[in-house]
C-alpha cells in the first residue's frame, strides 16, 4: 500500500511550488492573486496529506510512505522519506495550520502579500520534509532551511522589535544545531558511511560516546522546545512575530525539537536517555512550574502565551522520559493538542490585535460586551489551554499527569500543579481582557468577528472539542510506533 | 441496544441538545423557543429518570460502556454508564430541581439581556452533572467533576460587566482547582496501583490492596488507601466547599439567584458527597480517611453555621447555611453514614432550593435589594414566598414532620453511635450547629417577613446592571408571577414529605450493595435497629436533645428579631470582638488574598525579573553576546589598516620563530 508511493514528495514539494507561484506575482498590485493562489496551494497541500491518515497502516511500526533516491552518492546521502505512527500526525498538523494560517493572513497582511504567503507555504513544505526526512543530511537541510522562512517572516512583517527578536531566533537554534551536525558526521564515520537514521537506530556505541551524543542532540533539540533554560528566545520570538508567525512557531515549529527527542536521542542513544533521564525531568518539570508561574506576571498577552507554551512542552518532555506508553503518548497527544491550541490562542490575540494594535492586557477590558461571539471562542480555547476535560488540552496533561504519578508520585504533584497554575494565568488574563464593563473608547468601537475569522476559529473549536471527546483515533495509530520505540530504547546498546 | 440503554442515554444528552440550541441558535429563535427547547430537554430527562428510577428500584442495574475514549499500552479508558440506586437517585434530584429552576428563570431573568445564555448554561450544567453521576469510572467522574465548575464559573460571572462578580467566578475556579489537583493525584494513585479506572474493577481490588503501604516521604509509609481516600477527598473539598476550601461558596453568591439554588446549593456542591458515597468500598478501608473526613464536616458544620448568623445579605445566610449543612453530610460520610448523608443530600437539594428560589423570590420584589435591613415585614405582600421559605426554614432547622428533621437527626444519632476517633467532636459540633441553624432559619424568616417595613426608607437597589426595571421604589412589594411561585411550592412538597421515606431508604435496605460499609463501623446498622417507624422517630425526637436545641435557637431568634428588634444591636456592640471576627468570616478571605494570590503574584513577579529577565537572559544570553562583543572589539584593533602595525607584527613574529627554531 504504501510502495512506491509519492505522497511524502507532494506533500513536501507541492507547498514548495505553490509558494515559489505566489512569489512569482510580484508586487502587491497583484496581492488578490497572490492570496487565491496561495489559498489554493494550501488546500492542495493539506488535501494531499488526508490519505497519509487513511492510508495509513496501524498494526506496523515500521516505515510507510517510503521513498528512496541516492542524491550524493559519493557521500551515501540518500533522498530517504517515509513515516510512522509518531511523524505521520505531524505532517497533517502542519498542512492544517497552514492552510488556517493563510485564511488568517488573508487582508490583514496588507503589504507584500505575496512574499507573506510564499514564505508560509515555503515553511510548510520545508517542516513537512522535517518530519519525514530519514537521511540525516536531508533531515538537516530541511532543519536549517526552515529557519530561513521563519526568519524573514519575523524580520519583515513583525513588530518594532523584530530585528533583535529575529536575530535572537536565528543565533540561538542555529548554534544549537551545529552540535547536531558534528554528531551527525560522528555517526556517518562509526556506522562506516551511512548516512540513514535507521541504521543510526541499530549503532552499538559506548556510554561516554551516547552522553557526548546526547548533549549534542540536547542542545539543537531543547532550544527549539523550548526547555528551560535555553528558552528566552521564545517569547521575544513570538512577541515580535506577525499572528501566523507565531501561529507557526508554537504550533509546529516548537514540535520539531520534541519529534527529534524521539527520531533521534531516544532510539540512537538509549543508554544516555536513561542516565540522563532524571536531568531531563527536572529540567521539565522546572518548566512547568517555574514558567507557570513566570507566564502569570506577564502584562503582555503574546509573551503570556508563549510562556504558556513553554509550560505546555514541559509536559511533552516529561512524558518521553517517564519510559513508558501512557507517557509517551500523552506527550504526542499533548503536542498535538498543542499545535491547535496555542494556533487558536495566538489567532484569538491576533483578531483583538488586528483591531486594536495593542497586545497589553491593561489596554483591554469588557471585550465581551462588543465581540460576544469572539468570546465565546476565546473561551472555548482559554478552557483547553487550562487542560478542561472535554478539550484536547486535558487528553495529554491527563496521561502524562498519571504516568508521572506511577513512575513517582512526587513527579506527578509538581506536574499537576499546572492545574491550579495554568488556569490561573489563563484565566486571569482571559478576566481582565475580556470581561468587566467596557475599558475605553477603542474598546467601544470594536466589532465582532468576520465571518472569515469564524470560519478558521470554527475549524480549530472543532478539533480541540473533537480531540477531547474522542482521542482514540490519534491514539490508535500511535501505538505500534509507541511500543516498538519503547521496546527499542529498553535494550542497551552498550 | 435496549429500550432501557437508549433511555439512559437520553438522561444526559437531552439536557445538551437543548443547550447546544439555546446557545449556538438562540439569537435565531428568540427568548420564547430558547427557554421551551431547553426546559423540554430538562423535562425528557426528568421523566426519563423516573423510568430508570422505577426500573432500579425494581432491582436492575447497568453498568456498561458507551464508548471507548481512549487506549494507552494495556489500559481503556471507557465513557460508560453504572446506573444503580444511587446514581438513580441523583438523577430524579437533579433533574427535578434543574426542571423546577428553569421554570423559575422564566420569571427570575425575564428582563436580563443574556436570557437564553443563561438557558443554555444550565441545560448544560445539567447535562455535566448527569454525566457525573451516571459514570461508571474515575476518568468520565472527573470529565463531569470539571464541568460542571465550569458552567458554575460562567454563571457565578453571568454579569460578567459586575467587578465583584467575575472576581467571584476566578476564585471559585482557582479554588475548585486547588481541589482537582489532589483528586487527580488521587486518580492517578488509582490508576498506578490498580492499573484501571473502571469503579467496579477497583471496589473489587480493593480489599487486596489495603494491605499496601506507600511511602511518598522519606522514612514514612502510610495505608496507600488513606493515600487515595485522603486525595480523593481533597477534590470533595473543592466542589463540596468543605474547610479550608469553602471560601468561593459565598462569593459565588454573585450570579443570579436561580443557578444559586441549582448549583449551589442542590446539585453540585453535593458531587463531593456523592463522589465519597460512591467510593464507599474504598474510604471504609482507611480509618484514617474517615477521621480525616468527619473534622473537616464537623469544622466545616460549625463554623460556617455561625457566620450564617452575622449575615445581612439575605443569599449570604442561606450560603453559609448550605456550607454548614454539606458539613453535617460530610460528617455523615466519616461516620459511616452514607445513606444517611445521601438522604441529607436529597432533603437538603429541596428545601435549600426552596430557600433560595425564596429569596430570589423576594430580591425581585425588592428589585435586586439583598440586604434585609432593607426588608421587613414582607409576609402581607408576597404570601406564597412566606409560606415557602417558611416551610424551607423550618426544614433546614430540622424540626418535625418536616423533611430536614428526619435526616439531620439520624446524622446526629448515627456520628452519636460512630467510634470513629474525631466522632466525639464531630457529635458536639453538630448539635451546636443544630442551635444555630434554628437560630439562623428562623432569623431570616423574622427579619425578612416579619416586623416593621424598613423597605420603605431604602436606598437603591444593589445591582446596577438592573437599572433597566424602571419602577424603582414605586409601588410595595408584590407577590411574584406565577412561573416563579409554581416551582417554590413544587419544592415545597418535598422539603415537608421527602423525609417520610427514611424507613425504606435509611433502613430497608434501599441502597443495598451499592454503598460498602465495613463491619467495624456498625453506627447504621443499630440506627437501623432503633427504628420504629416516623412516628416513632417522632415521638422519640421530643425527649432529645436537638430537638430543643433546635426550638430555642428558633426561640431565640424570635425573641430577638420579633419581641425585643433593639437587642441584637446592643448585643453586637457589646461582643463586637466576637462579631467582627464572625463577619471577616475568621480572616480566610484576607489571608488567601495576601498569602496564596498575592503570594503566587509576588514569586511570578521575582522569577520573571530576576531569573529570565536578570539571569537568563541578561547574563547568559546577552551577556554572551555582550563578552563576544566586547572580546571582539579588543582584537579589532589589532586589525589597523596601518602597513606598518602588520610590519612590526611581522617582525616580532619572525623574531619569535627565529629564537625558538634557531639555537
Amino acid at each position: 500500500m504504501s510502495e512506491g508511493s509519492t505522497l511524502l514528495s507532494w506533500v513536501i514539494w507541492l507547498p514548495i511550488v505553490a509558494g515559489l507561484l505566489v512569489l512569482a506575482t510580484g508586487s502587491d498590485r497583484n496581492a488578490q492573486f497572490a492570496r487565491i493562489i496561495a489559498l489554493i496551494g494550501a488546500s492542495a497541500n493539506f488535501l494531499v496529506s488526508i490519505p497519509l491518515f487513511t492510508g495509513f497502516n496501524r498494526l506496523t511500526s515500521d516505515m510507510q510512505f517510503v521513498e528512496l533516491a541516492p542524491w550524493i552518492e559519493t557521500f551515501n546521502i540518500h533522498y530517504h522519506l517515509g513515516v510512522d505512527g509518531i511523524s505521520m500526525l505531524f505532517i497533517l498538523l502542519t498542512t492544517f495550520t497552514t492552510l488556517l494560517v493563510v485564511i488568517a493572513g488573508w487582508n490583514v497582511i496588507q503589504k507584500k502579500v505575496a512574499q507573506y504567503m510564499a514564505a508560509f507555504l515555503i515553511m510548510s513544505g520545508l517542516m513537512n520534509g522535517v518530519f519525514s526526512a530519514l537521511d540525516a543530511v536531508l533531515f538537516y537541510v530541511f532543519w536549517e532551511a526552515m529557519l530561513i522562512p521563519m526568519f524573514i517572516a519575523i524580520g519583515v512583517w513583525g513588530g518594532p522589535n523584530r530585528v533583535y527578536a529575529a536575530v535572537k531566533f536565528f543565533l540561538y537554534t542555529l548554534l544549537g544545531s551545529l552540535l547536531m551536525l558534528v554528531a551527525f558526521i560522528y555517526l556517518y564515520h562509526k556506522s562506516g558511511g551511512s548516512f540513514s537514521i535507521l541504521d543510526y537506530h541499530k549503532l552499538p556505541l559506548a556510554l561516554n560516546v551516547q552522553i557526548m551524543i546526547f548533549i549534542a542532540f540536547f542542545t539543537a533539540f531543547a532550544v527549539k522546545v523550548p526547555m528551560w533554560p535555553v528558552h528566552t528566545w521564545l517569547p521575544d520570538a513570538h512577541v515580535e512575530a506577525p499572528t501566523g508567525g507565531s501561529v507557526i512557531l508554537a504550533a509546529i515549529m516548537l514540535k520539531l525539537g520534541a519529534y527529534g527527542f524521539l527520531r533521534f536521542s531516544l532510539p540512537i542513544v538509549p543508554d544516555a536517555s536513561h542516565s540522563l533521564s532524571g536531568i531531563m525531568i527536572a529540567l521539565s518539570l522546572i518548566a512547568v512550574v517555574y514558567i507557570g508561574l513566570v507566564a502569570l506576571a506577564q502584562s503582555d498577552m503574546k509573551k503570556l502565551i508563549a510562556y504558556s507554551s513553554i509550560s505546555h512542552m514541559g509536559f511533552v518532555t516529561l512524558g518521553f522520559f517517564l519510559f513508558n506508553n501512557m507517557g509517551m503518548e500523552g506527550a504526542l497527544v499533548q503536542m498535538i493538542s498543542h499545535g491547535f491550541i496555542s494556533g487558536a490562542m495566538f489567532l484569538c490575540v491576533g483578531v483583538m490585535y488586528d483591531r486594536m494594535h495593542s497586545r497589553e492586557i491593561s489596554d483591554y477590558g469588557g471585550v465581551a460586551n462588543k465581540m460576544p461571539m469572539f468570546a465565546a471562542f476565546f473561551m472555548l480555547f482559554a478552557m483547553a489551554n487550562s487542560g478542561l476535560p472535554g478539550t484536547s488540552g486535558f487528553v495529554g496533561e491527563f496521561m502524562v499527569i498519571m504516568a508521572a504519578v506511577k513512575v513517582n508520585f512526587w513527579y506527578g504533584f509538581l506536574a499537576a500543579s499546572t492545574l491550579i497554575f495554568g488556569a490561573a494565568y489563563t484565566l486571569w488574563m482571559y478576566k481582565r481582557v475580556v470581561f468587566g464593563a467596557v475599558a475605553n473608547a477603542h474598546v467601544e468601537k470594536l466589532e465582532d468577528i468576520s465571518k472569515r475569522e469564524f470560519f478558521v476559529l470554527g475549524l480549530l473549536a472543532v478539533a480541540v472539542l473533537g480531540m477531547g471527546l474522542y482521542p482514540l483515533p490519534f491514539t490508535e495509530v500511535m501505538h505500534a510506533s509507541v511500543n516498538n520505540l519503547l521496546a527499542h530504547v529498553a535494550q542497551s546498546k552498550l | 441496544m435496549t429500550e432501557m440503554q437508549k433511555l439512559y442515554l437520553l438522561v444526559p444528552l437531552a439536557p445538551l441538545v437543548g443547550a447546544v440550541i439555546a446557545g449556538l441558535f438562540g439569537k435565531y429563535i428568540g427568548r420564547v423557543l430558547s427557554h421551551w427547547v431547553t426546559i423540554a430537554g430538562v423535562a425528557t430527562s426528568f421523566i426519563a429518570s423516573i423510568v430508570i428510577f422505577q426500573d432500579v428500584a425494581a432491582g436492575h442495574v447497568f453498568n456498561g460502556s458507551v464508548y471507548t475514549w481512549m487506549t494507552s499500552g494495556e489500559i481503556r479508558f471507557e465513557v460508560g454508564f453504572l446506573i444503580d440506586k444511587l446514581s438513580a437517585l441523583m438523577m430524579v434530584v437533579v433533574t427535578f430541581v434543574s426542571l423546577m429552576v428553569h421554570i423559575y428563570t422564566i420569571g427570575y431573568m425575564a428582563e436580563d439581556p443574556g436570557y437564553q445564555r443563561f438557558f443554555s448554561y444550565i441545560s448544560l450544567f445539567t447535562f455535566s452533572m448527569l454525566m457525573l453521576v451516571m459514570s461508571n469510572n474515575f476518568l468520565q467522574l472527573f470529565f463531569g467533576w470539571e464541568a460542571v465548575g465550569l458552567v458554575s464559573y460562567l454563571l457565578i460571572g453571568f454579569w460578567y460587566n459586575k467587578p465583584t462578580a467575575i472576581y467571584a467566578n476566578l476564585k471559585a475556579f482557582l479554588v475548585n482547582r486547588v481541589g482537582d489537583f489532589g483528586f487527580i493525584l488521587g486518580i492517578g494513585m488509582v490508576l498506578a496501583y490498580f492499573g484501571t479506572l473502571d469503579y467496579a474493577a477497583v471496589f473489587s481490588l480493593a480489599p487486596e490492596i489495603s494491605s499496601l503501604s506507600v511511602s511518598l516521604l522519606p522514612g514514612q509509609t502510610w495505608s496507600l488507601l488513606t493515600v487515595i481516600c485522603i486525595l480523593l477527598f481533597i477534590g470533595a473539598m473543592g466542589k463540596s466547599a468543605q474547610f479550608p476550601l469553602h471560601v468561593w461558596l459565598p462569593d459565588s453568591m454573585e450570579g443570579p439567584t436561580p443557578i444559586s439554588a441549582l448549583i449551589h446549593a442542590a446539585t453540585m456542591v453535593t458531587a463531593g458527597i456523592f463522589m465519597v458515597s460512591r467510593m464507599s468500598p474504598l474510604f471504609e478501608l482507611s480509618e484514617t480517611a474517615l477521621s480525616f473526613v468527619i473534622i473537616i464536616g464537623s469544622i466545616t458544620a460549625l463554623f460556617m453555621a455561625l457566620i450564617a448568623i452575622v449575615q445581612t445579605d439575605i443569599k449570604r445566610v442561606v450560603a453559609y447555611s448550605t456550607l454548614s449543612q454539606l458539613g453535617y453530610m460530610t460528617v455523615a460520610l466519616g461516620a459511616s453514614a452514607y445513606s444517611a448523608a445521601m438522604f441529607h443530600l436529597m432533603t437538603h437539594a429541596f428545601f435549600k432550593a426552596v430557600l433560595f428560589l425564596g429569596a430570589g423570590s423576594v430580591i425581585m420584589a425588592m428589585h435586586h435589594q439583598q440586604d434585609m435591613r432593607y426588608m421587613g415585614g414582607l409576609r402581607k405582600y408576597m404570601p406564597i414566598t412566606y409560606l415557602t421559605v417558611l416551610i424551607g426554614a423550618i426544614a433546614n432547622a430540622g424540626l418535625p414532620p418536616f423533611a430536614g428533621f428526619f435526616s439531620k437527626d439520624s446524622i446526629i444519632e448515627a456520628v452519636g453511635l460512630s467510634t470513629i476517633p474525631g466522632a466525639g467532636f464531630a457529635y458536639f459540633a453538630i448539635l451546636a450547629g443544630v442551635f444555630i441553624g434554628g437560630f439562623y432559619s428562623f432569623r431570616l424568616v423574622f427579619y425578612t417577613f416579619h416586623g416593621e417595613e424598613r423597605f420603605r426608607h431604602a436606598p437603591a437597589g444593589g445591582h446596577d446592571h438592573h437599572d433597566d426595571h424602571g419602577h424603582h421604589g414605586s409601588t410595595v412589594p408584590h407577590e411574584s408571577p406565577w412561573v416563579v411561585t409554581v416551582p417554590l411550592l413544587l419544592l415545597a412538597i418535598p422539603s415537608i414529605s421527602a423525609g417520610w421515606f427514611i424507613g425504606p431508604m435509611l433502613f430497608g435496605g434501599f441502597f443495598g450493595d451499592t454503598i460498602f460499609i465495613a463491619e467495624n463501623h456498625p453506627a447504621m446498622h443499630h440506627l437501623a435497629q432503633e427504628f420504629h417507624g416516623v412516628w416513632g422517630m417522632m415521638l422519640h425526637a421530643l425527649t432529645t436533645l436537638p430537638f430543643w436545641l433546635a426550638i430555642s435557637g428558633a426561640g431565640t431568634a424570635w425573641f430577638l428579631y420579633i419581641r425585643r428588634p433593639e437587642l441584637p444591636a446592643i448585643i453586637k456592640a457589646k461582643f463586637s470582638l466576637i462579631s467582627t471576627i464572625l463577619e471577616k468570616k475568621y480572616g480566610f478571605d484576607a489571608f488567601n488574598d495576601i498569602f496564596f494570590a498575592g503570594g503566587a503574584r509576588l514569586l511570578a513577579r521575582f522569577l520573571w525579573r530576576v531569573g529570565d529577565v536578570w539571569l537568563i537572559d541578561g547574563l547568559f544570553v546577552n551577556g554572551t553576546a555582550r563578552l563576544v562583543g566586547w572580546f571582539s572589539s579588543l582584537i579589532r584593533h589589532v586589525q589597523s589598516g596601518y602597513i606598518y602595525h602588520y610590519a612590526f607584527a611581522m617582525i616580532i613574529g619572525v623574531f619569535l620563530l627565529v629564537s625558538l627554531f634557531v639555537r
